[in-house]
């Protein structure tokens, strides 16, 4: 049994099946078409003339163009029935009228597509030939030398779609749910736990198909491991996530190296997830990607409003929650947790920046398209800053901005944070010249050095060094400055944001390093 | 019918989950005949049984106005309403 056998009904209702064991003339077609009329009664004319040793069957695409076709052109030939336009997909034309000849024990071959005078004559003629037959009666100068077909209704989008989904070589893999007509299907999808609290695309067979055209990847490569149930998660598991967010299929390829990012080892999505502190992914984009797939990386790009953006990071967290098993009350164990763990992704703004772009930085081309994930418990916290004009006083404030990191009392704390710096403040820091990104790191430092005993426990807050500690140190040790950051390396610095509005905004990090989480960058497909 | 696909590892089965029991006290019992013949019959026997277990429940008795429709979605509601449990006396 080969791909292209089938049994279709005739108008009478019996099933005709091919192969017939006899040499077969196919000829599919559809009511609708104008060439496939004119060519009907051609084709009538060579059932007449070979029926005896040959089968020329004609397969129309719709039930009542069959009944209309036969009674239009008086039809003899046998008509099957292709509505459900399976054998149609199985033998792969593009254009009807295609026709067929096929000799016994051979697999069908090319096709004649649409109407081509001189091939046509030159088939009847070989057939006739091969068969010992008499020519067809067919006036061939009173047709035209050339119609263009039509294209095959199976390749109607959404009905290629479905079929395509059917097909027995479909890429799908995943358990098909079945929702009774009599059930909600986004209630459905509420009461089987699948949303993070929001309505849901359905992951239809069709949709999910069309999300995984977004990829080169075969839908069963395994992108990651995914904790905490450590279930591996397939591109197609990942495409039904990215449906349900709300991704579009050209988004597949950001959410697929998002997912694998979190995933690792280093940035540990488990303690991530399960943390009392509430913690989330915050995942940035760098590369030509963003222009490709419309991400937002200007005025308002940490907030609402651009599909790409909050659909990858939701399709993320969604594949965490559904594949992983990680859910509120379950593994995550966040007291408060924090809106970011619905999504939180955004752009770089690349050419707005005096700096290396973020990818660039950590090592990539910056031609490569890369998603970055940090771990963050809080933001985007404003730094707002309208009055300063002189670049130092720019870098002061965003370093005062971010004292407040985990608390403002606590220093040298090895621990990420993410500033976003917004282009007006860019505008000042680079006023005068250069500002390097290290010169920024160090400024941050200098001006959130205090001395040590501001940290020790009092009064007002026991937070911080413990009294028993701090009476062991000397006076020189509590008069030491200590910077907010252990080192600078900890402050990652990105530009994104509207170009009007001295507003930057900063990420505050959780655990950060091999017992919590470290920041993970991958290549997203090009 | 509409099809969708599992968004998860498919270590649960897909599945209407059944309501939490109720344990020892059921409250208020309906019971529902959907009016076929005896079932009454058998509604009343187990109204009896249900009694001799659960001294404190209330229990009340509905009764669909044809086993041939679905029930009224009314009397739907009004179940739902008054009680904490149902039990359905189906077909014959």
């Amino acid at each position: 049994m080969t791909a292209t056998a089938f049994s279709l009904p005739d108008m009478a209702g019996e099933p005709r099946r091919f192969p017939t064991g006899r040499p077969s003339l196919i000829a599919f077609v559809k009511e609708d078409c104008a060439t496939c009329n004119l060519t009907a009664p051609v084709l009538e004319a060579f059932h007449r003339a070979w029926a005896d040793a040959a089968d020329v069957w004609m397969v129309g695409q719709t039930a009542d163009g069959n009944a209309i076709l036969k009674d239009r052109h008086g039809l003899t030939l046998p008509i099957l029935d292709d509505s459900a336009l399976r054998t149609s997909l199985a033998w792969g034309f593009d254009i009807v009228p295609a026709v067929y000849w096929i000799a016994p024990g051979q697999e069908p071959g090319a096709p004649l597509e649409g109407f081509v005078r001189e091939e046509w004559r030159q088939l009847a003629q070989r057939i006739s030939g091969e068969l010992a037959l008499p020519p067809p009666a067919v006036d061939w100068p009173q047709l035209p030398d050339w119609r263009p077909g039509c294209g095959s209704k199976h390749l109607d989008p959404e009905i290629h779609d479905r079929l395509l989904a059917e097909a027995d070589g479909s890429p799908i893999r995943a358990r098909r749910i079945e929702v009774a007509p009599s059930d909600d299907i986004d209630e459905f999808m509420f009461d089987q736990g699948f949303s993070d609290g929001l309505p849901l695309v359905a992951p239809t067979p069709e949709r999910v198909l069309r999300m995984l055209t977004g990829t080169r990847r075969s839908p069963q490569d395994i992108v990651a491991i995914v904790p905490p149930s450590m279930a591996p998660v397939t591109v197609e598991k990942v495409a039904i996530n990215a449906v349900m967010a709300g991704c579009k299929p050209e988004y597949l390829p950001v959410v697929l190296a998002g997912v694998e990012a979190v995933c690792t080892d280093e940035f540990n999505i488990h303690g991530v997830n399960a943390t009392t502190m509430g913690a989330a992914p915050v995942l940035i984009v760098n590369g030509p990607i963003r222009h490709r797939i419309g991400m937002n990386m200007k005025q308002a790009a940490l907030g609402n409003g651009n599909r790409a953006n909050a659909t990858i990071g939701r399709a993320v967290r969604l594949v965490v929650r559904n594949v992983g098993g990680a859910r509120p009350g379950g593994t995550d164990r966040s007291t408060l947790s924090n809106p970011m763990k619905f999504t939180m992704c955004f752009a770089e703004w690349e050419e707005g920046s005096p700096w290396e772009p973020l990818h660039v930085e950590r090592g990539f081309g910056r031609e490569d398209s890369v998603i970055t994930a940090f771990a963050m418990t809080s933001g985007p916290v404003q730094i707002v800053d309208q009055e300063s004009r002189e670049p130092d006083q720019i870098a002061g404030t965003l370093g005062l901005g971010l004292e407040g990191v985990f608390l403002s009392k606590i220093h040298r704390i090895p621990v990420d944070a993410l500033l976003v710096v917004c282009p007006e403040h860019v505008k000042t820091l680079t006023s005068q010249g250069d500002y390097p990104k290290a010169r920024l790191r160090e400024r941050i430092q200098a001006v959130t050095a205090r001395p040590l005993r501001e940290m020790v426990a009092n009064a007002v807050s026991g937070a911080g060094i413990p009294v028993a500690s701090a009476a062991k140190m000397t006076d020189a040790v509590l008069d030491s400055p200590a910077p907010k950051f252990a080192d600078g390396k900890f402050i990652h610095i990105v530009v994104a944001g509207s170009e009007a509005g001295k507003f930057s905004a900063a990420f505050h990090g959780w655990l950060t390093g091999s017992a919590g989480s470290a920041v993970v960058s991958k290549k997203i497909e090009d | 019918m509409t099809t969708i696909l599992d968004p998860t590892d498919e270590r649960v089965p897909v599945a209407r989950q059944i309501t939490p029991r109720t344990a020892n006290s059921p409250g208020v019992i309906g019971l529902l005949d959907i009016s076929k013949p005896r079932g009454n019959v058998l509604l009343d026997e187990l109204e009896r049984l249900l009694a001799g277990r659960f001294p404190e429940a209330e229990i009340r008795r509905y009764a669909k106005p044809t086993f041939a429709k679905p029930c009224p979605s009314d009397l739907r509601l009004k179940i739902k309403a008054e009680c904490n449990v149902v039990v359905e006396a189906l077909a014959d």
